[in-house]
């Protein structure tokens, strides 16, 4: 006879259904700030390389800030920001918001980089060759570019992937906030973590092994 | 806009938000001393030794560097505390943060361990010096020169990541700001100035560093 209650019901296989949509929630934010960021980040890089000093004195501190400052800080201050001018924002939206700019300020250096590792000779070879300033950016700087940066973008993109666990501060419910749920119910904190901590690496580990891969035959 | 900004409760606190930025500066500064000499480790044993140690540590890099640093705070802080290890928040975060630090900077020091010749060392054997001399007197202040800049942008991090400290209750500048904006509902302005305060700190790592790579790589 059980002379006990329970308060805490253990880990069920309906649990890791309950873990594996939210991993699919870390995924569809990650991928919706990676998206625009990247986006909006290679613009900003390819204005930072074309206006040297303005661009320098401009765009540059401001991104500055948001590659100096705390996600979690960035996350806390706009979230409570936005409703003093009068926008109403989920969780998510805030977030994706904030990453979007996150990640636009990490990849504008990377987009720059990128820019900058064309040689000038091979530019203006090509525009002697008669290619218009953007026939230039589309077939020679895009894809010797791409090939330099392309695996510190993956760099970033990863980055980003894992910093989204700090949207689960201001409640939006993705892979760590719903292992938190999970363990305040079944008390099961070892494996929980664990298995949140194995979406985690199944997401990001075959990525980086990929990316680390192409690093080393490019370099070759 | 219809609110009203109170700067002066902050302005009052500012006092003590300063001290936690020392602490904040302290945990990371010694995560990263202590990352510094487990990553040195950790990249020489997936380098040099292979079984299970070697296996272990290329576990510690992996994990380290694929998963949240969130996720690796938790992990410390609750993970350890259901099996009945429970540390002070101010362990926590010093273990989360030298667990990550070592983590990248193994694989920096690696890239760095790569970057210079084999023939180097063998020289130094033929010269006489022991494996050991050859690495501490050669190979190692070359590395440090490599990945120099790598290891000042894993301060930055540092300092960054070290704001999670917040969510395990550790009162450094991000848990100060936390425990102060709960008092109050200031949370916004707290905020605001916490975020200048992390601005600056990161500003003075990045400044330090680059007068002291003009002092230390003169030649």
């Amino acid at each position: 006879m059980e002379t006990t209650s329970r308060f805490f019901s253990g880990f069920t296989p309906n649990d890791l259904w309950f873990l594996a949509e939210a991993a699919g929630r870390t995924l569809w934010i990650s991928i919706l700030s990676i998206g625009f960021g990247t986006v909006l980040g290679v613009f900003f890089g390819w204005a930072l390389s074309v206006t040297k000093t303005a661009g320098t004195l401009t765009i540059a501190p401001i991104l500055d800030i948001f590659r100096s400052v705390p996600l979690i800080i960035q996350l806390v201050l706009f979230f409570n920001f936005a409703p003093m001018i009068g926008l109403r924002l989920s969780p998510f939206d805030a977030g994706v918001i904030i990453l979007t700019i996150y990640t636009a300020a990490l990849v504008s250096n990377v987009a720059r980089a990128g820019i900058e590792a064309v040689g000038m000779p091979m530019r203006r070879s090509a525009r002697s060759l008669g290619m218009s300033y953007w026939q230039d950016m589309r077939y020679v700087v895009w894809p010797i570019g791409l090939r330099a940066v392309f695996p510190s973008w993956i760099g970033v993109a990863l980055g980003v992937m894992k910093d989204s666990a700090l949207v689960s501060v201001l409640g939006y419910v993705e892979l760590l906030k719903a292992s938190q749920i999970l363990i305040t119910r079944t008390q099961d904190t070892l494996l929980i973590l664990a298995i949140a901590g194995a979406f985690y690496f199944a997401l990001s580990y075959p990525i980086s092994l990929y990316a680390s891969k192409l690093e080393e035959r490019w370099s070759q | 806009m219809n609110y009203n900004f109170h700067w002066r409760p902050v302005m009052k606190a500012l006092p003590e938000l300063l001290e936690a930025a020392l602490l904040t500066l302290q945990v990371a500064a010694l995560s990263m001393v202590l990352g510094v000499l487990i990553g040195l480790g950790l990249s020489l044993i997936r380098m040099h030794m292979k079984g299970p140690v070697r296996w272990l540590a290329t576990t510690w890099v992996e994990l380290a560097r694929n998963t949240p640093a969130l996720f690796q705070l938790f992990f410390f802080g609750f993970g350890l505390g259901a099996v009945g290890v429970h540390l002070t928040p101010y362990l926590i975060v010093l273990i989360a943060l030298t667990f990550n630090n070592a983590g990248y900077l193994a694989e920096n020091f690696r890239g760095g361990f790569k970057a210079v010749p084999d023939t180097q060392i063998r020289a130094s054997r033929s010269l006489g010096m022991t494996a050991f001399q050859a690495y501490t007197r050669i190979v190692i202040p070359q590395v440090l020169r490599i990945v120099y800049y790598p290891m000042t942008n894993q301060m930055v991090w540092a300092v960054l990541i070290s704001s999670l400290g917040m969510l395990v209750g550790f009162r450094e500048l991000s848990g100060e700001t936390q425990f102060f904006a709960s008092k109050t509902f200031r949370i916004f302005e707290y905020f605001a100035i916490t975020a200048v305060i992390y601005y600056v700190i990161v500003k003075i790592i990045l400044g330090a560093a680059s007068l002291l790579s003009k002092r230390l790589f003169r030649y």
